[in-house]
């Protein structure tokens, strides 16, 4: 029973401590009051960035993949040998 | 066909990573005071935390599999995937230093979230440090899987509990009602979740590469 009292002061610290959380609204998407990047979008220069970091992310995913086919290849290389006989 | 099907989650990284560069730097975002443009790195820094928290969970469930089995396969597991999770929270911590130069005034304000990560990532680092200082396999696998549990454990209170009871000019803690990672507005979300998914998955990636090197090299030494 103490226990069950204690679980449920518990819950009523809960709420002492409940965060307000702020809420998105419609409004904020809407307030021209905060400064954005709009010209540099209206520009089409944000395709310019996009377009960088993807090819970097692209280039970098090339060579997760270049090094995976190579850790496969090694993999394979060692199950043969310890089944098979030592060389080198 | 075949190949598709072992590594269908490597391409999904891929894509998810690739939307959540074009969809997080290009669909609407909320106009907010301060933030600004910045909101979206979002999709960026937080998914770093997520992703640590993730691999380090890995990393504790197979300490917890070496401590049952005493396979040594366990443990190569464990330090990878902690090894990953460190690179993820080193991430986390810098770009969260970076965002705060702009939003907060200074890289660090000695703010709770901050100091409580940097304790949080120093244990972990100890955790690298004792595995050094043992030369055989199985006492090093032993004493650090044990170190681990104990890591995990003090990590969750230090990032998301603590941070929570003092104010901390950190969104979602203490006195601060700033926006909420779980209480995201629907458009945000959309780029959020699949970005945390997408960085995770990279994450396991590497690993699993890291793992795969490790049990090759074991598999040379016992040959030898």
């Amino acid at each position: 029973m103490r226990k069950i009292l204690l679980i449920l002061c518990l819950f009523c610290s809960l709420n002492v401590l409940a965060q307000e959380k702020q809420e998105i609204t419609q409004q904020d998407y809407a307030n021209q009051q905060v400064e954005m990047a709009d010209r540099f979008r209206a520009d089409g220069k944000i395709y310019v960035v996009v377009g960088v970091i993807g090819l970097i992310l692209g280039g970098l995913l090339t060579y997760a993949v270049i090094i995976d086919r190579k850790v496969s290849r090694l993999e394979n290389l060692v199950e043969n040998r310890s089944s098979k006989h030592l060389v080198g | 066909m075949e190949k598709l099907k072992k590594h269908w989650w490597k391409v999904l990284a891929a894509l998810l990573l690739f939307y959540t560069v074009i969809a997080g730097l290009l669909m609407d975002a909320p106009r907010l005071h301060i933030l600004n443009e910045t909101i979206r790195a979002l999709h960026f820094h937080v998914p770093m935390w997520f992703g640590m928290l993730a691999l380090l969970l890995l990393s504790v469930v197979y300490a917890v599999k070496y401590l049952r089995s005493g396979e040594l396969r366990h443990d190569r597991y464990a330090v990878e995937f902690a090894n990953a999770g460190l690179i993820f929270g080193i991430l986390g911590i810098v770009t969260g230093m970076f965002w705060a130069h702009y939003t907060w005034g200074k890289f660090w304000s000695f703010d709770p979230k901050q100091n409580m990560s940097a304790i949080a990532l120093l244990i972990y680092l100890a955790y690298f440090v004792l595995r050094g200082s043992f030369e055989d396999d199985h006492q090093r696998a032993r004493i650090s899987s044990v170190y681990n549990i104990f890591a995990f454990a003090a990590m969750v209170p230090l990032l998301f509990i603590l941070p929570r009871l003092t104010s901390s000019l950190h969104p979602g803690n203490g006195g601060n009602p700033g926006f909420n990672a779980y209480d995201l507005d629907s458009n945000l979300r959309m780029v959020f979740y699949p970005a945390v998914i997408g960085w995770f998955l990279l994450g396991l990636w590497f690993a699993s590469l890291r793992v795969r090197l490790r049990l090759v090299q074991d598999k040379l030494e016992d040959n030898l």
